[in-house]
C-alpha cells in the first residue's frame, strides 16, 4: 500500500482488514528512518507497533476501530503526550514527560489513530522557519536546502515526507499555515475556541489553536471531526460545535481579495500562483473582488506585542523547581536560582520574554501593549464588517516562496514581516486554511482562505473546491 | 486612619478555584492535594469553579456591594516559589467593574465602612523554612493550598481605632459563616493586612497578621509607632511592614513590594462570566439573612437600635437570642445578652467556650417577667451559668428565697422606722434590725446576706 495515500483511504483499508495497521505503522517507521537526515522528529513512539496490533485485533474481533483506524499521525512536540517526552524543542524541558495526555491526542487515539512520533518546532513555537530548535533545524522534504517554514515545520515536513498522514501543529500567528505552504501540504487554523487547547503548551494563549496538517483537505476535515468540539477541561471551547461533513460549494459565493495581503511588492512567483487560484475560484462561480483591510498594516506589530506579553507570562513557570533538568540548588537565593536555570532558553525565546517584560510594564503599556489590544479589536471589527458582505477572504499564505536555511536568521524584523498574511486570522479569532496551489521554481506555494467564526466546515468545503480546481 | 485588606478562603467549597483538588487541604501530607492544573504543569488550563463565583458574589452582596456585570480574571505576574505558574490569577478593575463586587457600605456601630472591592483569586502554596545544622536555611514548598479559592475584601480607610477593625472582622466572619462560604475558625482561613496612616501622613501596610486578636495589637502598635515618629518631628516612611508575633512589634519588610510591576493583563483562558439579573437574583434568594437585615428585624421587635446592632453582628448571640425569646421577652433577652452575657464574656473566644444555653435565658427572662427575681439577681445567676452552666431553675428558686428575704427586710424597716433611722445615723445599732429579721424568719436567713440587704435598703 502507498504511504502517500489519504488518511481516509488508509482507515478504510485497515477497517476492512485489507491492510493491517501493523504494516502501515511498520512502513511509516521505516520512512521515518529513511528521512532521518531531514530532522523531522524529536522522538518516536516506542508503543506505535503494539498500538497498531491492538487496532488490528479490534478489526478481527469485529469491533469498531474508529474513523482513523491505523492512520499514522505525528504530533508537534509542544502538545502533551504520555508515551513520549514533550520538549517544546527547548533545553529547558529536556526529557520532560507529561503525566497527562492532551485532549486532542486522546481524541485522535480514540478514533484509532496511531501516534508515531513528536515533531520538531521552533522553541516553544516561536519562529517561522523551525531553525530556532534546540534539536537543530528541520529540512524541507521538497528540497533539503530550504526551510520547511514554522513553527510547525516538523509537522508539515512529516506529512510531506510520507512519515505521517495527518499531523497536529499549533498556530499562534501562522505556525500551521506557513509550514503547510512551504512544504506543499494543507494546514488549518480553526476558529479560536473550536479545538481544545488542554495539553497544548501555551505560548500566546488568547489567540492560538491546535490545527491539523494533511496532504489533502478531506483529511483535514477527518482530523477536525475527531478533535473539534467542547472540552470540559478548556473553558474557551464552550461554544464549539464539532465540524460536520462539508459541501465543497463556492458557486455564488462572494470572496474578498485582501489588497494589503497581495500588495504590488508581492513576490512575482507567488503572485502567479495566487492569481491562478483566484481564477480557479471564479471559474467555479465565485465572485471575487478586491477589498481593503487597513489594520493589516499594523497587525504584525500588534501581534508581536501581544504574543510577547503573553509569552513572558506563560513561560514564567519554567523556573526548574517543580520539574525541569538537574541544576544544583545549594547556595542559591530563589531569584538567582531562577535566573540561572532560565539561561537554558534559546535566543529567540529570550528575546520575546525580554520584550514581554517591557511592552506591558507600567509606563509603557499605554504606548505598546494597550495600543496593540486596540489594533486587535479594530482589526476584528473590520474583519467582521467584511464578513457582512463576503463569505471568504483570500490571500497568498506567505508573501514569499520558501527560502534557504540561514537566509533570514540575522534579521528578525524582516522575518516577522513574513507573518503579515497569517496573523490577522489569529488576532480576529477566525478560521483560516492554507491550500497548496502550485509551485514557484519548483517550491510549493500556498493560498489562504479565511472565514467568519465557527464557519470552519463551510470554509473547508471551499478549500476542497479550490484544491480540486488547481490540481 | 485604618483600612483593611482581608483574604478569606472559601472553605465551604468542595474543590479548588480552577481544578478538582480538595479545597480543604488541612491535615494532609505536603504536596498530596495537587494535580497538573494547580501545579501549573505545561499545557494545563484553569477551569473556573462556578460555585466559587456564586459564593464570592454572595459575600459581596452581603456587604452591600454592587455585583460586577461581567467578571473577568487577570494575571498578576511576579516570581515567587509559592506560585506554581509564577503568576497569580486574580481580578483587577481595568475594564470597568469586572470584579465580583465593589462600592459597598456597611454599617458598623455608629460608623459607615466603605467596601472598595471584593474579588476572587487563587491562594498560593505555603513556604516553610528549615534551618540546617550547618546554619544554612532550606526553603520547603507545599502546594496543597495552591489554587484554593480566596475572596479578597478591601475597605476604604474608614476605621478610627483598632477595636473597630476587629469588630468588622468579627462581623465578616459571621457573614461568611452564615453564608456557608467559609469556616472562619479554621487556621489561616481569614487573614487581614492593615493599612495605617496617622495625621494625614504616609500609609504603611502591615502584613503577616495571623489572628483577629493580633490584628488589634498590630494596629495599636503601628499607630503608636507612627504617632511617636510624628511627635519627634520625623516623617513616616511609606512601606510594608511585617507583624512579628513573638516580639509583638512591626518590622520593615525585606521585599520592596511597591517596586514590583505586576504587568496585569487579561487571563485569556477563562471566558468572561456574565452575571445577568437572573443569576444575581438566584444568588440573592439563596442567601441567608444578612447582618444588616437581621438588625432591622430586631429593631422591629422593639429592641433599641444600638442593642440590635450589637446583637445582630454576633452569630452565637443571635442563635441564643432566636432560640430563647418568646416575642414578649425579646427586649429583655436582648438586654441580658448584650449587657450581661457580653459583659462577663467580653471576647468571642470566651463566648464560644461559655456554657450558657438558650434554655437558661428563657428561664431567667420568665422569672424576671413574673417578678420571681430581680434584674440584678438575674445578672448574678447569668454570670454563674455562663461560666459553669448548670440548672437555671434551681438557681432561680434559690435566689427566689433571698428574694423573700428582701421582702422581710423591707417589712421590718417599715415596721421599725425609728430603729431604721437610728441605724442610719449610728451604724452599730443596725444589729437590732438584723435580729428582728432573724426572728421573723425563725433563724433561717443568712446573717451576712441579711446585713447586706438591710444596708442596701437603708440606701448605703
Amino acid at each position: 500500500m502507498d504511504l502517500e495515500a489519504p488518511a481516509h483511504e488508509i482507515a478504510r483499508l485497515v477497517s476492512a482488514g485489507s491492510v493491517s495497521a501493523e504494516e502501515v505503522i511498520e512502513r511509516t517507521l521505516e520512512r521515518m528512518r529513511d528521512t532521518e537526515r531531514l530532522n523531522i522528529f524529536i522522538s518516536t513512539n516506542p508503543d506505535a507497533v503494539s498500538e497498531a496490533r491492538r487496532i488490528d485485533g479490534m478489526v478481527r474481533d469485529g469491533s469498531d476501530p474508529g474513523r482513523l483506524a491505523g492512520v499514522p499521525v505525528s504530533i508537534k512536540d509542544n502538545i502533551c503526550t504520555r508515551a513520549m517526552p514533550t520538549t517544546c524543542a527547548s533545553r529547558m524541558l529536556e526529557g520532560y514527560v507529561s503525566p497527562y495526555e492532551a485532549t486532542v491526542v486522546e481524541r485522535l487515539r480514540r478514533e484509532g489513530a496511531i501516534i508515531v512520533g513528536k515533531t520538531n518546532l521552533d522553541e516553544f513555537a516561536m519562529g517561522l522557519t523551525t531553525e530556532f530548535s534546540a534539536y537543530g533545524p528541520t529540512l524541507n522534504p521538497r528540497d533539503p536546502r530550504y526551510v520547511p517554514g514554522g513553527s510547525s515545520g516538523g509537522s508539515a515536513a512529516s506529512v510531506a515526507a510520507g512519515a505521517a498522514a495527518i499531523s497536529l501543529g499549533s498556530d499562534t500567528g501562522g505556525s500551521v499555515r506557513n509550514p503547510a505552504s512551504f512544504c506543499g501540504v494543507a494546514g488549518f487554523k480553526p476558529t479560536y475556541g473550536m479545538v481544545s487547547r488542554y495539553g497544548l503548551v501555551s505560548y500566546a494563549n488568547s489567540i492560538e489553536q491546535v490545527g491539523p496538517l494533511a496532504r489533502t483537505i478531506p483529511d483535514i476535515v477527518l482530523a477536525m471531526q475527531a478533535i473539534s468540539g467542547p472540552d470540559p477541561r478548556d473553558g474557551t471551547t464552550a461554544g464549539a460545535r464539532p465540524v460536520s461533513d462539508t459541501e465543497d460549494i463556492v458557486d455564488g459565493k462572494r470572496i474578498g481579495i485582501v489588497r494589503q495581503m497581495a500588495p504590488d511588492s508581492l513576490h512575482p512567483g507567488v503572485r502567479t500562483v495566487f492569481e491562478r487560484a483566484v481564477s480557479g475560484l471564479e471559474s467555479l462561480g465565485a465572485a471575487c473582488e478586491e477589498v481593503s483591510l487597513e489594520m493589516v498594516d499594523y497587525s504584525v506589530a500588534a501581534y508581536y506585542t501581544i504574543t510577547s506579553t503573553e509569552a513572558g507570562s506563560n513561560l514564567a513557570r519554567y523556573d526548574n523547581i517543580r520539574y525541569g533538568y538537574g541544576l544544583e540548588r545549594e547556595g542559591y537565593e530563589f531569584h538567582r536560582y531562577v535566573a540561572a536555570s532560565r539561561d537554558r532558553f534559546g535566543p529567540e525565546v529570550k528575546r520575546r520574554i525580554i520584550a514581554g517584560g517591557f511592552v506591558p510594564s507600567a509606563g509603557y503599556a499605554g504606548r505598546y501593549f494597550l495600543k496593540a489590544l486596540k489594533v486587535k479589536s479594530r482589526l476584528t471589527r473590520e474583519v467582521n464588517r467584511l464578513f457582512g458582505t463576503y463569505d471568504y477572504l483570500v490571500s497568498p499564505t506567505v508573501p514569499v516562496p520558501p527560502f534557504r536555511l540561514g537566509e533570514m536568521l540575522d534579521d528578525p524584523v524582516e522575518l516577522f514581516q513574513l507573518d503579515i498574511n497569517t496573523v490577522a486570522a489569529n488576532l480576529a479569532g477566525k478560521p483560516a486554511v492554507s491550500v497548496p496551489c502550485g509551485t514557484c521554481d519548483g517550491l510549493p506555494v500556498g493560498v489562504q482562505l479565511i472565514a467568519d467564526s465557527f464557519r470552519d466546515g463551510p470554509l473547508l468545503g471551499a478549500a476542497r473546491a479550490l484544491e480540486g480546481v488547481v490540481q | 486612619m485604618i483600612g483593611l485588606e482581608i483574604h478569606c478562603q472559601l472553605t465551604g467549597l468542595n474543590s479548588k478555584l480552577f481544578c478538582p483538588c480538595r479545597a480543604d487541604y488541612r491535615g494532609m501530607r505536603p504536596n498530596t492535594n495537587v494535580c497538573p492544573v494547580c501545579m501549573g504543569l505545561p499545557g494545563t488550563l484553569p477551569l473556573l469553579n462556578a460555585a466559587a463565583v456564586r459564593s464570592a458574589a454572595a459575600i459581596a452582596m452581603s456587604l452591600n456591594c454592587t455585583p460586577g456585570e461581567r467578571l473577568a480574571f487577570f494575571r498578576k505576574n511576579y516570581f515567587y516559589p509559592d506560585l506554581p505558574k509564577n503568576f497569580q490569577i486574580t481580578q483587577y478593575d481595568a475594564y470597568g467593574n469586572t470584579s465580583v463586587g465593589g462600592r459597598g457600605v456597611v454599617r458598623l456601630g455608629d460608623r459607615d465602612i466603605r467596601i472598595t472591592r471584593v474579588q476572587l483569586e487563587e491562594d498560593p502554596g505555603r513556604l516553610s523554612y528549615e534551618g540546617g545544622a550547618d546554619g544554612r536555611a532550606t526553603t520547603l514548598v507545599d502546594y496543597n493550598r495552591a489554587g484554593v479559592a480566596l475572596v479578597e475584601i478591601v475597605t476604604e480607610p474608614d476605621f478610627e481605632d483598632p477595636r473597630q477593625a476587629r469588630d468588622f472582622m468579627n462581623m465578616l466572619a459571621d457573614t461568611v459563616e452564615s453564608l456557608g462560604a467559609a469556616d472562619p475558625h479554621l487556621d489561616g482561613a481569614m487573614r487581614a493586612d492593615g493599612n495605617v496612616s496617622v495625621r494625614g501622613g504616609n500609609k504603611v501596610e502591615i502584613k503577616n497578621i495571623n489572628s483577629f486578636h493580633d490584628l488589634e495589637k498590630a494596629l495599636h502598635f503601628e499607630i503608636t509607632r507612627q504617632n511617636s515618629l510624628c511627635d519627634a518631628g520625623r516623617a513616616v516612611v511609606q512601606e510594608t511592614r511585617h507583624w512579628d508575633e513573638r516580639r509583638r512589634i512591626t518590622i520593615p519588610s525585606r521585599t520592596k513590594e511597591a517596586e514590583l510591576d505586576y504587568r496585569y493583563f487579561l487571563e485569556g483562558d477563562i471566558p468572561w462570566v456574565v452575571m445577568d439579573n437572573d443569576t444575581v437574583r438566584h444568588i440573592r434568594e439563596a442567601m441567608p439573612e444578612s447582618v444588616m437585615s437581621r438588625r432591622d428585624r430586631y429593631i422591629r421587635y422593639g429592641i433599641a437600635p444600638q442593642v440590635a446592632a450589637v446583637l445582630a453582628a454576633d452569630a452565637l448571640c443571635c442563635r441564643l437570642f432566636e432560640e430563647s425569646h418568646t416575642g414578649r421577652t425579646a427586649r429583655l433577652i436582648a438586654n441580658l445578652i448584650t449587657t450581661d452575657f457580653m459583659g462577663v464574656m467580653d471576647t468571642r473566644e470566651k463566648r464560644a467556650a461559655s456554657r450558657l444555653r438558650a434554655g437558661h435565658l428563657s428561664a431567667l427572662a420568665g422569672a424576671i417577667d413574673g417578678g420571681g427575681i430581680t434584674r440584678s439577681q438575674a445578672r448574678t445567676i447569668l454570670a454563674g451559668l455562663a461560666r459553669d452552666g448548670g440548672d437555671a431553675e434551681a438557681l432561680i428558686r434559690e435566689a427566689g428565697t433571698s428574694g423573700d428575704l428582701a421582702g422581710v427586710v423591707a417589712q421590718v424597716i417599715q415596721e421599725e422606722p425609728e430603729a431604721a433611722e437610728r441605724a442610719r445615723t449610728n451604724p452599730p445599732t443596725i444589729n437590732h434590725l438584723v435580729g428582728m429579721v432573724m426572728r421573723k424568719t425563725r433563724g433561717s436567713a443568712d446573717p451576712q446576706e441579711t446585713l447586706r440587704l438591710i444596708r442596701e435598703a437603708l440606701g448605703e
